[in-house]
């Protein structure tokens, strides 16, 4: 069957007594006429080039082409090191690990998009440093990074992921999503929990536009990284604990599906609006681009 | 339109900044070298809309000189490909110019080399990319299909002659576009497989009368 609802998908998980990896996974590998095997081991390559790039985020300071972004990671590693995070560990990690890929790829480095470029730091920050703080292993890693690809298909079968078409709630708000569906599947929830901890993600974010200062992926962009993917944290631990979005999760698709329709086009990655045109992003903007 | 999938969602590994910008500009110049098949003497890229304005922090220009080039999406030499030696290979120049009927990130591929060809190409988001024209003939590939273009006079029956080879070949086409210049000139097709496709079809289908020329584009890489 084809699934491109939540609510499909949670029908077919209750009725097949599968996970949604599984289902998502054998469906992949169907409808592009490959093994499972092959499904997993392109998910796997995919994770290896997260850890890749988290692992030359953490070390570099380069700046940006724009000179914009680029340091703060660094920054932040050097405040924990000497002042811990009030909430720990993994909380450190986390924001350390979305800096890292974030500013990895404005620095013109190499990420995974996942969903895409802008906000390829959520995703891996969460599913690394998790899995790293209570040793999950690859296999694990790779049923939470195909359940998160599931959640984004299935978004994507709405709306479009593009800030030019419905702005960042679309592409930062999708991420927070995917997430929030891994790490409910690293912790061992079920899809009930998965789905409305992705509703809750998105419902929080409805609404946020995308106006980048000169056009670039970088402010804000790179810094929203770390917030959306504790914003994911928070979905998934709420979610975890049965805390249901009172709108079902498709209906809060089509509530961001709607707000993206209605969201001024000088707000969606156009550089016309916001940010992007405030005296130093116009300043910043001439001196980028002259 | 075509439907996304988990591998849409969780790739590309990429060179960054940007999937439209970045990984888009790649894509388009990967895709433009495996239409024009030719040694490449000279390329010269023209920039349209936002790919002019933004191209810069973006490294939208590396971006179409490496996949002019052959690099993948995600490879680490696009960062410094000016400098790199095998953009010395080649010559190569980037025009900038604002055209409200274009789409915001377009660009107008000219390659000179034994033939002198020009590709017209948008990045349409996510990297996924379209080439809308390769000389006067409009098309619409997307990297995705092992594609047949061939030219041809139009006729009655053309259709019917390469779907038949392809049929006995046992290949499903994915998707078929015909444009043509006027009646009884030339014309063009363009044929989207599932699947490969080896020499020896393409040599049959040259084979027909009145087709002038045939050639095989290779699909992208995920």
């Amino acid at each position: 069957m084809e699934i491109n609802t939540f609510e499909q998908l949670k029908t077919e998980c209750i009725q097949s007594g599968k996970e949604i990896f599984e289902i998502a996974q054998e469906n992949t590998a169907f409808s592009a006429d490959i093994t499972i095997e092959d499904v997993r081991n392109f998910a796997k390559r995919s994770l290896d080039a997260m850890k890749e790039a988290i692992d030359a985020g953490m070390s570099s300071n380069e700046p940006s082409m724009s000179g914009m972004c680029g340091t703060d990671c660094l920054r932040v590693q050097s405040k924990f090191s000497t002042k811990p995070a009030m909430f720990g560990k993994l909380f450190e990690k986390i924001i350390e690990y979305a800096l890292a890929t974030s500013e990895e790829n404005i620095r013109m480095g190499k990420i995974v998009a996942c969903p895409t470029a802008g906000s390829c730091g959520i995703l891996p920050s969460t599913i690394v440093a998790i899995s790293e703080f209570y040793n999950y292993t690859e296999e694990e890693q790779i049923n939470a990074l195909i359940t998160a690809g599931e959640i984004g298909r299935i978004i994507s079968a709405k709306v479009a992921i593009a800030g030019a078409v419905a702005g960042c709630q679309a592409e930062c708000g999708t991420a927070a999503a995917m997430s929030a569906a891994a790490i409910c599947t690293l912790r061992g929830g079920h899809v009930s929990q998965i789905i409305h901890a992705c509703a809750l993600a998105i419902k929080n974010i409805l609404g946020l536009t995308c106006d980048p200062v000169a056009g670039l992926v970088e402010v804000p962009c790179v810094k929203r990284n770390p917030f959306m993917a504790i914003h994911s944290v928070t979905a998934a631990e709420l979610a975890l604990a049965n805390v249901e979005s009172k709108i079902p999760p498709d209906e809060v698709i089509d509530a961001m599906e709607q707000t993206g329709a209605l969201m001024s086009p000088t707000l969606k990655e156009s550089s016309q609006a916001g940010l992007a045109v405030t005296q130093t992003a116009v300043k910043v903007q001439q001196k980028i681009f002259g | 339109m075509k439907k996304t999938t988990l591998f849409d969602i969780i790739s590309p590994v990429m060179i960054g900044p940007s999937s439209s910008h970045t990984a888009g500009a790649v894509r388009l110049g990967l895709l433009a070298r495996n239409i024009y098949k030719n040694d490449i003497k000279k390329v010269t890229f023209k920039l349209y809309n936002s790919y002019a304005h933004t191209g810069k922090g973006h490294g939208t220009e590396k971006g179409l000189l490496a996949g002019v080039l052959g690099l993948n999406v995600d490879d680490r030499r696009i960062k410094n490909i000016f400098e790199d030696e095998i953009s010395a290979e080649i010559e190569y120049e980037f025009e900038y110019a604002d055209n409200f009927k274009r789409h915001p990130n377009s660009v107008d591929i000219t390659f000179i080399g034994d033939i002198e060809m020009k590709i017209q190409g948008e990045s349409v988001g996510a990297g996924e990319i379209v080439i809308r024209k390769i000389d006067d003939f409009n098309v619409k590939l997307t990297g995705k299909f092992n594609t047949i273009l061939l030219v041809y006079r139009d006729m009655p029956g053309m259709i019917s002659q390469v779907s038949s080879i392809l049929q006995y070949h046992n290949l499903n086409i994915a998707f078929l576009n015909c444009d043509r210049n006027a009646k009884g000139q030339e014309a063009s097709m363009v044929i989207g497989i599932d699947g490969d496709i080896d020499a020896e079809i393409l040599e049959t289908i040259q084979e027909i009368p009145d087709v002038y020329f045939v050639s095989y584009i290779e699909k992208l890489e995920q």
